[in-house]
C-alpha cells in the first residue's frame, strides 16, 4: 500500500529524519495561505499523488510568490497528473504539499528495499541522487552502494558509518547520516514497510542533510497490526476497479484487450493470458478468484470483468484444489442468468468436483461453451470474439 | 521414495481443528497419508478423526516420534507457528497460509538458521500447494486424483498451474514421483534450486519439470545449479510473458523489479544453461514427454 510523500515525511521526521517545513492544502487559497504561514521568499509546489516522477510531468514548481502559489496551484487541483509510473489515464490530484524551498548543495540517493536475494532489509545508496535511480543503475552501477541488514541484529552504527564514508560525507555529516538511515531503518521495521525511499536526501548550503521527497510502501499483509498505516490509504489513487475487486477477495488487474478472464491463482492466470496471446487474442484483464471461492465470489467476478465495457468475450478457467467446480460452476450459471448475460462465455473446470461442476454447466441449458483443456479454452474464447477478422 | 514425503512419513497438522486444516486433513488421510496427530494450543489431550490432539508441537513430536509437519495457522500468528515446529526437532514443515508479513517470514529465515545442520527443519512454502507423493502420501490442498504416480519430480511457485502440469502428463500417460509447490511469496522457505537438488539425489526420479513466474532471483540461481551440477534433465516453462511490464500481478512474488526478472529475460537465461523450456502453458506436458522419449533413446 502507497502513501502520499507528505504522510510519509511525517513519518519519518517522527522517527527523526530532518525533513523541510511544509504545510498541506486542499485549495488554492490554503496553499496561498500555507505559503504565508511558512514565509520566506520561495516556495515548492508539490502535487500529491501516488507516484514518482512528478517533477518530469509538471506536477512540481518553485514559486517566488504567494500569488504563484495560489495560481500554479489552482492549475493542478482536479488535474490528472500522468506521470512515467502511472498509466494514460493519470492520477488525480487533490492535496498539494506547499514547502519552505531548500538551499541544494548536493542530492543523494536513499532507498530501502526488501532484496528477495538476500531475504533482508536492503539499503540501497547513491552519492548521485536526484536522477532516476533506474537510469544510474544502467548507465553506473558501481556508484550504487548496497548494504543488507541482519535481521536479528538491525542496523549497526558501523554499517551506517561505513555507508556514510562512502557516500563521501564529511564532518558532521556522518553523525546526522548514522541518524538518519538507522531512523529509516526503525520507520521500514516498527511499521512492516516494503520500501522507504528518501530521493534527494540533499546537502544544504549549510552542510546539513534534510530529506527532500519522500515515499513509503506498505506490507498489505501486516496492515491488521499496522492500524494508523491503515489510516492513510487513499482510495481516489487507486484504479476502483480494482480497489473494489479487493473488497470482494478478487485479486484483479484492468489491461486493454476485449477477452475477459476469471481464474484461480496468480501464476495459472498469467499463463492463461499468456495462452490467450498466443491464440491470436488479447486479455482484457488478470483476475484471480483466490481460493475457497463461493459462487456469490463468482458472481462478483464477473461484475467486475463485464464492467468493463471492451469485454466481448468470458473465459471462466478453474483448477480447483482449495476451490471447488461445483461452487464456481453454480456461480457462473447464477451470474449468467442475473447479469442478462448476451455474450459467449467459456469455461474450462478441472480438479476438485470436477463431474458435479461440469454437470450443473451443462444441465443449465445455457449456452455456455465448454472446454477440457487450457488451450482449447483460449482458443474457443479467441474465436468467439464478437469484432474477430475485422 | 520420492522426496519429502513417502506414505511411511510421520505427519502432524498444526491447525487441525480448524475449518480448513480440517477438511484437507481428512482428504490427506483418505488418500493414505500417515497422519499421527494434530497440535491445536488448548485442545491438548482431545482427539480428532481418531487422532490425538497437543497442545505444543514438541508434545507432538515426543508422543508420537513425528518428522513432518502441516502448518494450517491463519497469517498473524503463521510465523511462530513454523518457528515452534523447527524447534520441536520437526524435519519438514510445509506452509500452505497465505498472507503471512514478509518480515515475519524474514525473521523465520534467520530463526532456521540457529541449527545446525544435522537437525536443521526444511520449511516448503508458506501460500503454497503443499507436498505429493502420488500414491503414498501429501501435505496441502492439492486434488490428489489429479497426479499419477511416476518418475517425472515437479516444482513450481503457483499450485494452480502445478496441477495444469500434472495433468497434462498424466493425459499422456507420465507420472509424478513428487509434486512440490514452494509457494509465490517473495521470502519463502526453500527455493527452486534447493528442491532441485532433492530431485536430483533421488534414485526414483528421472527427469523435473519446473514452473517459474515473473519476478524474483531464483529461476536464475535453479538454471546455473541446473547447468552445474545436475544430470538429469530439466523442462521449464515461465508464466507472464503476456504480463505488463512493472505491474503487480496478483502474487506479492510477481513484480518484476530488477534485471533478470521479466519471463522473457528467465527464459533466455535457462535456454542458455541448457534447459528444454515449453514454449506456452499447454506444451508443459508435451515438452516433458519430448524429453524423456530423448532420454530413453540415449
Amino acid at each position: 500500500m502507497d502513501i502520499h510523500e507528505y504522510q510519509a515525511k511525517e513519518i519519518l521526521a517522527s522517527f527523526g529524519v530532518p525533513v523541510p517545513r511544509g504545510g498541506l492544502a486542499y485549495s488554492p487559497e490554503q496553499a496561498g495561505y500555507r505559503a504565508r504561514e511558512l514565509g520566506g521568499n520561495a516556495w515548492v509546489v508539490k502535487a500529491q499523488v501516488h507516484s514518482g516522477g512528478r517533477g518530469a510531468a509538471g506536477g512540481v514548481k518553485l514559486c517566488r510568490d504567494e500569488h504563484e502559489v495560489a495560481s500554479f496551484a489552482s492549475s493542478l487541483f482536479g488535474r490528472q497528473l500522468v506521470t512515467k509510473q502511472t498509466d494514460a489515464n493519470g492520477k488525480g490530484v487533490y492535496r498539494l504539499w506547499i514547502e519552505a524551498a531548500s538551499d541544494i548543495a548536493q542530492e543523494i540517493y536513499l532507498g530501502f528495499v526488501l532484496d528477495r536475494k538476500s531475504e533482508r532489509i536492503m539499503i540501497v545508496a547513491s552519492a548521485q541522487g536526484g536522477m532516476e535511480i533506474e537510469d544510474l543503475a544502467e548507465t553506473d552501477p558501481e556508484s550504487l552502494r548496497r548494504m543488507t541488514i541482519d535481521p536479528a541484529v538491525g542496523l549497526t552504527e558501523f554499517q551506517a558509518r561505513e555507508l556514510a564514508f562512502q557516500l563521501g560525507l564529511k564532518g558532521g555529516q556522518i553523525a546526522q547520516m548514522v541518524s538518519i538511515l538507522r531512523a529509516c531503518y526503525r520507520a521500514y521495521r516498527d511499521l512492516d514497510a516494503v520500501m522507504v525511499e528518501i530521493n534527494p536526501l540533499v546537502i544544504t548550503g549549510s552542510g546539513d542533510l534534510v530529506a527532500l521527497d519522500a515515499k513509503m510502501s506498505f506490507d498489505t499483509n501486516a496492515l491488521f497490526r499496522r492500524p494508523q498505516v491503515a489510516e492513510l490509504r487513499d482510495r481516489s489513487q487507486e484504479d476502483p476497479r480494482e480497489s473494489t475487486a479487493g473488497d470482494h477477495g478478487l485479486s484483479y488487474v484492468g489491461l486493454t484487450g476485449d477477452i475477459g478472464c476469471i481464474i484461480n491463482g496468480a501464476g495459472l492466470a498469467m499463463a492463461t493470458m499468456d495462452m490467450i496471446k498466443l491464440a491470436g487474442g488479447e486479455p482484457a484483464n488478470f483476475l484471480d478468484i483466490g481460493g475457497g471461492a463461493s459462487p456469490e465470489r463468482v458472481v462478483k467476478a464477473f461484475q467486475t470483468v463485464l464492467a468493463d465495457r471492451n469485454v466481448g468475450v468470458v473465459l471462466v478457467n478453474i483448477f480447483a484444489g482449495i476451490n471447488r467446480c461445483d461452487w464456481v460452476a453454480e456461480g457462473v450459471v447464477t451470474a449468467y442468468r442475473q447479469l442478462g448475460l448476451t455474450i459467449p462465455v467459456v469455461v474450462r473446470l478441472a480438479g476438485t468436483n470436477v463431474e458435479e461442476g461440469r454437470r450443473i454447466i451443462d444441465q443449465s441449458g445455457l449456452p455456455l461453451i465448454s472446454a477440457d483443456t487450457l488451450a482449447e479454452a483460449a482458443a474457443a474464447a479467441v474465436a468467439s470474439r464478437p469484432r474477430q477478422a475485422a | 521414495m520420492a522426496i519429502l514425503i513417502t506414505e511411511k512419513t510421520k505427519v502432524i497438522v498444526q491447525g487441525m481443528t480448524g475449518r480448513i486444516g480440517a477438511f484437507h486433513t481428512a482428504d490427506m488421510i483418505k488418500h493414505g497419508t500417515n497422519v499421527v496427530g494434530g497440535v491445536t494450543p488448548g485442545r491438548g489431550g482431545d482427539s480428532h478423526m481418531d487422532r490425538p490432539l497437543f497442545n505444543t508441537v514438541r508434545e507432538a513430536v515426543e508422543a508420537t516420534g513425528a518428522e513432518a509437519s502441516l502448518v494450517f495457522v491463519p497469517p498473524p500468528f503463521a510465523a511462530d507457528a513454523i518457528m515452534e515446529a523447527a524447534d520441536a526437532g520437526i524435519r519438514t514443515a510445509v506452509c500452505v497460509t497465505d498472507g503471512i508479513p514478509s518480515q515475519d517470514m524474514m525473521r523465520v529465515k534467520r530463526f532456521l538458521r540457529r541449527y545446525p545442520e544435522m537437525r536443521k527443519m526444511r520449511l516448503i512454502g508458506p501460500n503454497c500447494a503443499g507436498v505429493i507423493s502420488p500414491g503414498k502420501g501429501f501435505m496441502g490442498i492439492m486434488p490428489p486424483h489429479i497426479y499419477m504416480p511416476g518418475r517425472v519430480g515437479i516444482v513450481g511457485r503457483s499450485g494452480t498451474l502445478g496441477y495444469e502440469a500434472a495433468s497434462q502428463l498424466k493425459s499422456l500417460g507420465i507420472g509424478v514421483s513428487t509434486s512440490v509447490g514452494i509457494g509465490g511469496d517473495p521470502i519463502n522457505g526453500s527455493s527452486f534450486k534447493d528442491i532441485l537438488h532433492l530431485f536430483e539425489n533421488d534414485p526414483e526420479t528421472d527427469a523435473v519439470m519446473m514452473i517459474g513466474e515473473i519476478g524474483g532471483p531464483q529461476e536464475a540461481e535453479a538454471a546455473a545449479y541446473a547447468q552445474e551440477y545436475m544430470k538429469k534433465p530439466v523442462v521449464a516453462y515461465i508464466a507472464g510473458l503476456s504480463a505488463p511490464k512493472g505491474r503487480k500481478m496478483g502474487h506479492a512474488g510477481a513484480i518484476i523489479s530488477a534485471f533478470g526478472e521479466s519471463a522473457q529475460e528467465k527464459v533466455d537465461i535457462l535456454t542458455a544453461a541448457g534447459i528444454t523450456v515449453a514454449p506456452n502453458p499447454s506444451a508443459m506436458g508435451e515438452t516433458m514427454a519430448r524429453v524423456l522419449s530423448v532420454q530413453k533413446a540415449a
